[in-house]
């Protein structure tokens, strides 16, 4: 795949750290797993400006749960300034305040703020024996502060259905989040990688599902993300935000020596171009 | 073998095309989605404040009704248009509009004008279409401008003010070697002078009210010698174009947001800021 430019930073900027330990994660992520740390504000900053310097469009803030992280408002701040953000997290530590300074940071600046809120079921008896005991109840708390402050959060869900209960499932998302006060409902979907823990919930990839010249012939490139973003975590730059984890994932240091092609060797590469997935918002 | 998108077209196969010099008064109208009236109204608007020469980003079909009804008007005005995604493909007999929505129900409500608009599409238009450049160049007071549809770089790239960061911008008229880019694709206008120089002007839509709940449709005017663009809103007989979409049982959907200005569908691509303006 070669890199066509850099349109998008990540930022692992909890690391792998999450007060939340969902069955489906594909790094893991748990209050335990320390294998990529949080970032701090001056180290986001010296990539927020390379990035600004290679003509980036946006950049995204992820963990592990980003709140986690105590810099992360002044950290959204900073990105703000440069481009368009978006921070992913659970929103179970979004208080009424929390909420709040987000609006603020989002009406301070003329580009967007997106908050993309993690929910995998419409009731506590669908999203919790995936997501943990309690979450629904905490996550929809968050989510409605957010509304309540005026924001307008995308609801980004795992897919667990068929292609035929597509459209149904996520009339049901959009209309239990109305429901629930979101004037105007965002809902994302995206597909499970089967990686990290989510291999113990249902599998791992099998040898099959690699990518070959053969289903890269004539395949546009641009709709694969890897070709214009890269993810930066405590461990340096990471080829996506799927495969911080995965041996030959480190591109470098710096994110001008991660501008390089790289090969489709992951079975969350095949998920990718089989889905059109894209972790973007 | 396909996975998802399958099989692209060459989106930026047409070289620009060259269009000399050009300091005078000028207009530019952005995708018109079969609003024969809004693009006559524009026009008509436009040549009356002193536009000498006029300027469309292409997406002539889609959305309205009687998609034949735009290339009369088109002509008639000498209008100078380039291609978008949607003549693109029409052009080449695409299974769908290649718009690049994210939800299975705009890419319903997608498809269902797309169909519409491919039957009702012949043959002689096709060819039009087919020769339609994918952008256009020329210089004013000087300076390199480009017209596109989407992006300098793709055909169906949304540049949406709240969601281009100026670092972007600057690579994309770096990377197309122009000083200024015009574009449209979004629907909704919005132009931003560069801090290093150069400004993006993205011209909305002709065919579509910009969702701010208004039935006025905007279109950029440029005064002699002018690079800021000057939206200009034109009233027209909208609610004649609402009984023509309902006559051809368009969705009731569209014809709302016609009447209305608000967009009620395809709405998940919009970004926070502009979806948060909006009524739905």
């Amino acid at each position: 795949m070669p890199c066509l430019g850099l349109d998008t930073v990540w930022f692992q900027v909890a690391g792998t750290l999450c007060n939340l330990t969902c069955r489906h994660c594909f790094i893991s992520c748990s209050p335990t797993n320390h294998r990529h740390e949080l970032m701090s504000r001056a180290e986001v900053r010296r990539y927020l400006d390379e990035a600004a310097a290679l003509g980036v469009n946006d950049t995204y803030f992820t963990g592990g749960e980003p709140f986690l992280n105590r810099e992360l408002l002044p950290i959204l701040a900073d990105a703000l300034k440069l481009g368009p953000t978006t921070v992913l997290t659970n929103a179970t530590l979004i208080t009424p305040e929390r909420a709040g300074a987000l609006a603020a940071l989002q009406s301070g600046s003329r580009y967007s703020l997106e908050v993309r809120v993690s929910l995998d079921g419409p009731t506590a008896a669908s999203n919790d024996p995936i997501r943990g005991e309690g979450s629904f109840d905490a996550t929809m708390a968050g989510v409605e502060a957010l509304a309540r402050a005026g924001l307008h959060p995308i609801v980004t869900v795992a897919r667990t259905w068929s292609d035929s209960e597509d459209l149904a499932a996520r009339a049901e998302f959009h209309r239990f989040l109305r429901e629930r006060g979101l004037s105007r409902p965002r809902v994302k979907v995206l597909p499970l990688f089967l990686m990290g823990r989510e291999t113990e919930r249902t599998r791992g990839y099998v040898e099959e599902e690699r990518l070959t010249d053969e289903h890269l012939r004539g395949h546009d490139p641009w709709l694969l993300q890897c070709s214009t973003s890269r993810m930066v975590t405590s461990r340096g730059v990471m080829v996506c935000p799927i495969l911080i984890d995965a041996p030959d994932a480190r591109m470098g240091s710096t994110l001008r020596e991660s501008l390089r092609p790289h090969p489709l060797a992951h079975g969350a590469c095949h998920t990718c171009w089989a889905t059109g997935a894209s972790c973007r918002n | 073998m396909l996975g998802h998108g399958g099989l692209v077209p060459e989106l930026t196969r047409a070289p620009a095309r060259d269009g000399g010099a050009c300091d005078d008064a000028i207009a530019v109208v952005g995708g018109v989605y079969s609003n024969h009236a809004a693009l006559r109204a524009a026009l008509t608007d436009a040549r009356r404040r002193g536009a000498t020469r006029l300027f469309c980003l292409g997406d002539l079909g889609g959305f309205g009704p009687n998609p034949g009804r735009v290339y009369p008007v088109l002509e008639e005005f000498g209008v100078e248009t380039i291609a978008g995604n949607y003549d693109r493909s029409l052009a080449d007999r695409l299974a769908d509009c290649g718009c690049g929505y994210t939800h299975p129900a705009d890419n319903e409500f997608a498809r269902r004008s797309y169909d519409y608009t491919h039957r009702r599409t012949t043959d002689s238009e096709r060819a039009w279409l087919a020769a339609l450049p994918g952008a256009l160049r020329f210089t004013r007071g000087g300076r390199r401008w480009l017209l596109c549809h989407g992006s300098p770089r793709r055909i169906n790239e949304f540049l949406w003010e709240s969601s281009t960061s100026d670092a972007f911008l600057a690579r994309l008229l770096r990377e197309s070697e122009a000083d200024q880019v015009l574009c449209t694709h979004t629907g909704i206008h919005w132009q931003r002078a560069l801090p290093e120089g150069g400004r993006v002007v993205n011209a909305g839509a002709v065919g579509r009210p910009a969702n701010d709940g208004r039935p006025e449709v905007w279109y950029a005017f440029f005064a002699a010698g002018a690079s800021e663009a000057e939206f200009v809103p034109v009233r027209y007989a909208h609610e004649s174009l609402a009984l023509e979409m309902e006559s051809e049982a368009l969705p009731p959907e569209f014809v709302e947001t016609i009447r209305t200005g608000w967009w009620t569908t395809c709405l998940e691509i919009l970004p926070a800021k502009e979806r948060a303006r909006g009524r739905f």
